[in-house]
């Protein structure tokens, strides 16, 4: 497959912005590679853009979440952000909800929830026990 | 008595049936105040010429290509009067009123009247027909605007929808506001919708449906909703049907729905004169 989706890292954050239509080998490989990516860079939040995307089918409903989940697993909380309305209507008439992935109205505001939950995070488990150096990381 | 013949006869008295036929639609009364005399004359000359040309070229079948001016004038004619307002009645009458000259002429020449009467009845009920369907165009167009009408998205604050349901809900006009209300979170860039059914008189479990599925769309797209305005027999009728809100905020009134909002959004509203 030529095709394939860039996935940016940007600090402890791995971006995504999906621009083509999706198809099902294309969804299959962004799942492999970006599991791949978290675990390589440890990174604490995905943001993935899917501002462009005009069509869904079931198929990529479910990826979509299925790659939430594999990246909830390995500790990088996931926002899903810029979601059209006619992509919203129809993965709800399937009757995906994606329940559980965050969502923003666009790249910006999803930024600003992964700065503020990550920090949140961090910082509670500083607080905690200021022994442990970046204590996140050491999980993975 | 072949049509051949009938046409024959209307050719050669054309001018004859067409003064008569004008006077006797005046005798009828005309609606002086939606048409004026000259526009019915030279309706009438403009469509009995078709009518002689097309019974001459193509007998008494109005399927033939013959009759295409014919009926294309007649749908014209009819669809205008009924935007203009013209009783069915009077439509009709139009039509109808050409029977009288033609029918007197062909008793002078011994003619058969009853395929005459036909042709002329058939022409009656295609302008009829023209003219519901007229109407019915009018009323669709109506109810169109009507949907869109009823279903306003308006802006309460900078990243605050609300959409302020009125009347009955049913699963067309659900479709309008999920997409009208999609669309303006989109556009505005707005964190919070309030969908208030202050004026909603029932909500079974259809439009209980309906509402849950608009919440999740603009949840989807990172807005969240709240409902306000439920009304107590509505609030007991959502329980006694089972319905699940799942985690969907509900507010009594707009207001608690909009100061929630504004607490979400961080804003806090200071008097302008504190004593």
């Amino acid at each position: 497959m030529v095709d394939k989706i860039p996935i940016l890292k940007m600090g402890r954050y791995l971006l995504l912005s999906i621009q083509v239509d999706m198809h099902d080998q294309l969804a299959m490989d962004l799942q492999e590679d970006l599991t791949e990516q978290i675990v390589r860079h440890s990174a604490k939040g995905v943001l993935i853009d899917i501002s462009s995307l005009e069509i869904v089918d079931s198929f990529i409903g479910r990826m979509l979440s299925h790659i939430a989940n594999v990246s909830r697993i390995l500790d990088a909380k996931v926002i899903v952000v810029g979601m059209q309305p006619a992509v919203a209507i129809t993965l709800v008439e399937l009757g995906l909800s994606l329940s559980g992935i965050a969502t923003a109205l666009n790249v910006e505001k999803g930024m600003r929830w992964l700065e503020k939950n990550v920090n949140d995070d961090l910082v509670a488990e500083v607080e905690s026990d200021e022994d442990r150096d970046t204590p996140a990381e050491t999980g993975n | 008595m072949t049509v051949a013949a009938l046409a024959d006869i209307f050719k050669q008295n054309e001018s004859a049936i067409l003064e008569q036929w004008i006077e006797i639609q005046r005798q009828a009364g005309i609606r002086s105040d939606l048409i004026d005399d000259r526009t019915m004359v030279d309706n009438s000359r403009d469509l009995l010429k078709a009518f002689i040309r097309a019974v001459t070229e193509s007998g008494d079948d109005l399927n033939q290509p013959g009759w295409a001016p014919v009926k294309s004038l007649l749908e014209r004619l009819s669809q205008a009067q009924s935007r203009q307002g013209f009783t069915p009645t009077e439509t009709a009458t139009f039509i109808l009123s050409l029977k009288e000259p033609v029918f007197a002429l062909l008793r002078e020449a011994n003619g058969e009247l009853i395929t005459a009467s036909q042709l002329i009845d058939k022409l009656g009920l295609y302008s009829m027909e023209r003219f519901l369907a007229g109407r019915e165009v009018v009323i669709r167009e109506q109810q169109e605007s009507m949907l869109e009408l009823s279903t306003p998205v308006v802006q309460l604050w900078k990243g605050v929808l609300a959409v302020p349901l009125i009347g009955s809900l049913d699963s067309n006009r659900t479709q309008v506001v999920m997409e009208a209300l999609l669309q303006k979170i989109v556009e505005t860039e707005s964190d919070i919708a309030i969908i208030d059914i202050t004026g909603v008189p029932t909500v079974d479990t259809m439009v209980a449906q309906h509402l849950l599925k608009t919440i999740t769309a603009a949840k989807l797209m990172g807005a969240r909703c709240i409902i306000s305005g439920i009304r107590p027999q509505i609030a007991a009728t959502i329980v006694h049907l089972g319905v699940e809100l799942g985690d969907v905020v509900t507010k009594a009134s707009l207001s608690d729905a909009f100061q929630l909002a504004l607490k979400e959004l961080n804003v806090r509203l200071v008097s302008a004169n504190p004593r």
